[in-house]
């Protein structure tokens, strides 16, 4: 019997957590001597009030659904994917071979081709330690810290020794070729007269981004592998007991995560900047963590948690602009949630549950 | 290179190896009592910037000290709160703390001194200076061993002679006394511990406020005697090199001296060689940067000895099923 029912744990105890979340955060810019509302406000106002605040929401929030979904896919095989940083630095590489070495006809095609090297880059780098993890029993979440700094300190050689452009200082790849430029949604929303999402970086890529919302939504529910992913996340004895080999699983899970992770890099490498810069990813990797937590492992609760943290950071970059509070603002708010959803989970779930329990005992 | 270079090298390997050794050994105290904590780089950095703080606005290091130890604690007792009476997962945490910590930091400095997320910087008192030892200067003339003595031994912060001693210090309280033992039966079987009568609640607790105070020690160094002052992220990364020298070193003291002098070696050396030309061909600076976290794969990897953690780390010990 469940103590609880079903929506008080999807919608009750990540909103209550977001609640106290968002109380710690006014409480702290309190201290620091700003007002609360002052700043919700604002943020509310440059990140969703024109359509150019809305070209940068959900342009961060395309990278924050590939991440979210990349972490989630890995909880689900009870794996702590915190490499996702690392594998989308690398997949960035991916990126940028593809779109400086092809010479591609058309922007669709291009774009074909730099999902897939983004997804293989990023699959790759979570190959080692999901190997490690399978094979040798080495701790995933240490090798995946691990290899996000080993994958810095590649990037770093990779942009400053070899692929960038002679005589240029910037440790950069060079600009991508004209045609493999994604029709932001300037592009593909401006009529003649009335021009949407001036400036904004939001591209088609985010269109990728729901997909693969649905694509995973469809693998962990509805196929054999997702149930198996399932299964193995649940008990890992009683999988081996029904035939799953943990090994595969561990591997498939976190190339699917390396893989998620990867595809960010096509949002920010060839959709925003077009061209690799050194750092491309931004901590979104991280951010993938309070995505996925928050919204409950489930592709739908990525999407909507993916869409309030890009809100979250067009509004902190509003408030940076604006007033005296910094954009660090939005890595306390992201570590509370972080704290409050994922680590002090039983701070929120245990008094509720006592209370469910109670209301029931007083129905029968 | 001669003599002299290969002094200054190891001396700044010392300097560098310290805050790695501080950390260290404070996430040895926490894992081997069954508390994974990947929150060291966050404890340090909070650490640093309120001892840097501190001692700018009152001009004693000492204050500073004590406000970075306890800015540590804090985040010793939050983790502590998660992972042991919430029995939330600890690496979660560990993540939340080191976020917490790198937004507040900026957050709070850049409203108390308005310098870009940064602290003024530090003078005389408000710093750990070198100590010199006895007869260093009349000493340093006598040919190897005097530059020795002068050069690598003497000449750093009470910090760094500190971080030395508790390696004995460690190993002895592990190893030899009745709470060590304790300790380190709490992070491979808590359930015989509780069966003793010993609380493994109030042990991991005590473990982890340990590798608070020892965390705020390895902050207020990089802040108030390694710099002079704190600049934003200035922890980098050293509190998952600190974590990689824990697994290098098996969860052991005196390897980990070892592992942290090896990784203050690497720091050091990409420190002033930046790209190594060996002649054929040349060791770019970032080969140096990584090679810290690749030795820790290999070893985690276990093709050159197996590094097996304490067997109920990052579990939650519950009482009753």
């Amino acid at each position: 019997m469940n103590k609880m029912p079903q929506w008080a744990d999807v919608v009750l105890i990540p909103l209550i957590s977001l609640l106290l979340a968002a109380i710690l955060s006014a409480l702290v810019i309190l201290a620091i001597g700003e007002n609360p509302w002052a700043a919700f406000k604002l943020m509310v106002d440059g990140a969703l009030m024109r359509s150019a605040g809305w070209g940068y929401t959900l342009y961060y929030a395309t990278n924050f659904m590939f991440t979210g979904l990349a972490v989630a896919v890995a909880f689900h095989a009870r794996i702590f994917n915190i490499g996702g940083e690392g594998q989308a630095m690398f997949a960035g590489l991916g990126v940028a071979y593809v779109c400086l070495f092809i010479p591609w006809p058309h922007w669709s095609l291009a774009l074909i081709g730099a999902s897939v090297g983004a997804a293989v880059f990023g699959a790759l780098w979570a190959l080692i330690p999901a190997y490690l993890q399978a094979k040798r029993g080495s701790h995933i979440v240490i090798t995946t810290i691990m290899f996000n700094f080993i994958a810095a300190a590649l990037l770093n050689y990779m942009l400053v020794n070899v692929l960038r452009p002679p005589r240029s200082m910037d440790p950069a790849t060079a600009t991508f070729p004209e045609a493999t430029h994604l029709p932001s949604f300037r592009d593909m929303f401006s009529t003649a007269d009335n021009i949407m999402f001036r400036g904004a970086p939001a591209n088609v890529t985010f269109f990728i981004a729901l997909a693969a919302c649905v694509l995973v939504w469809y693998l962990i529910w509805r196929t054999r592998l997702g149930y198996e992913i399932r299964a193995f996340g649940f008990s890992e004895s009683g999988a081996k007991y029904a035939g799953i080999s943990p090994v595969r699983i561990t591997i498939i899970a976190m190339l699917i995560s390396g893989a998620l992770a990867g595809l960010m890099s096509v949002n920010t490498t060839m959709g925003e900047s077009e061209r690799l810069v050194l750092n491309s990813t931004e901590g979104a990797g991280f951010i993938g963590i309070a995505v996925a937590l928050m919204g409950r492992n489930h592709p739908f609760g990525v999407f909507l948690a993916a869409i309030l943290f890009g809100f979250l950071y067009q509004g902190g970059a509003e408030l940076a602009l604006w007033t005296n509070i910094p954009r660090e603002l939005i890595v306390v708010i992201q570590a509370l949630v972080i704290l409050f959803t994922g680590a002090l989970d039983n701070m929120v779930r245990m008094p509720l549950e006592k209370l469910f329990l109670s209301m029931r005992k007083g129905d029968a | 290179m001669d003599f002299m270079t290969l002094l200054q090298v190891l001396d700044s390997t010392v300097r560098l190896a310290t805050p790695l050794l501080l950390a260290c050994l404070a996430g040895l105290y926490s894992e081997r009592a069954g508390i994974f904590d990947i929150g060291l780089e966050g404890k340090m950095l909070a650490a640093a910037f309120f001892s840097a703080a501190v001692a700018y606005m009152s001009g004693s290091v000492w204050l500073g000290l004590l406000a970075g130890i306890g800015a540590s604690v804090v985040l010793s007792i939050l983790h502590g709160l998660a992972s042991i009476t919430f029995r939330g997962n600890q690496l979660i945490s560990g993540v939340a703390i080191n976020f917490l910590a790198a937004g507040m930091t900026v957050l709070v400095a850049q409203s108390w001194f308005a310098q870009g997320g940064r602290t003024p910087s530090l003078t005389g008192a408000a710093r750990f200076d070198p100590i010199t030892l006895p007869l260093a200067e009349t000493l340093q003339n006598v040919p190897i061993l005097g530059p020795i003595y002068h050069e690598l031994i003497s000449g750093h912060s009470i910090l760094v002679y500190l971080a030395f001693l508790m390696v004995p210090g460690t190993w002895w309280l592990l190893y030899r006394t009745r709470f060590g033992l304790r300790l380190r039966a709490v992070g491979e079987n808590p359930a015989a511990v509780d069966t003793a009568g010993v609380s493994v609640v109030a042990l991991r607790y005590a473990a982890v406020l340990i590798c608070g105070v020892l965390c705020g020690i390895a902050g207020a160094y990089l802040a108030t005697a390694l710099q002079a002052g704190f600049v934003k992220d200035m922890t980098a990364g050293r509190g998952f090199i600190a974590l990689a020298a824990l697994i290098f070193a098996k969860w052991r003291p005196w390897y980990a001296l070892s592992a942290c002098l090896l990784f203050g070696l690497l720091q050091a050396v990409a420190l002033r060689y930046q790209n190594i030309d060996l002649g054929s061909f040349v060791i770019p600076v970032q080969v140096m940067d990584a090679l810290p976290y690749i030795l820790t794969v290999v070893i985690l990897a276990g093709f050159v000895g197996r590094a097996i953690p304490p067997r109920a780390g990052g579990e939650p010990y519950v009482k009753e099923r």
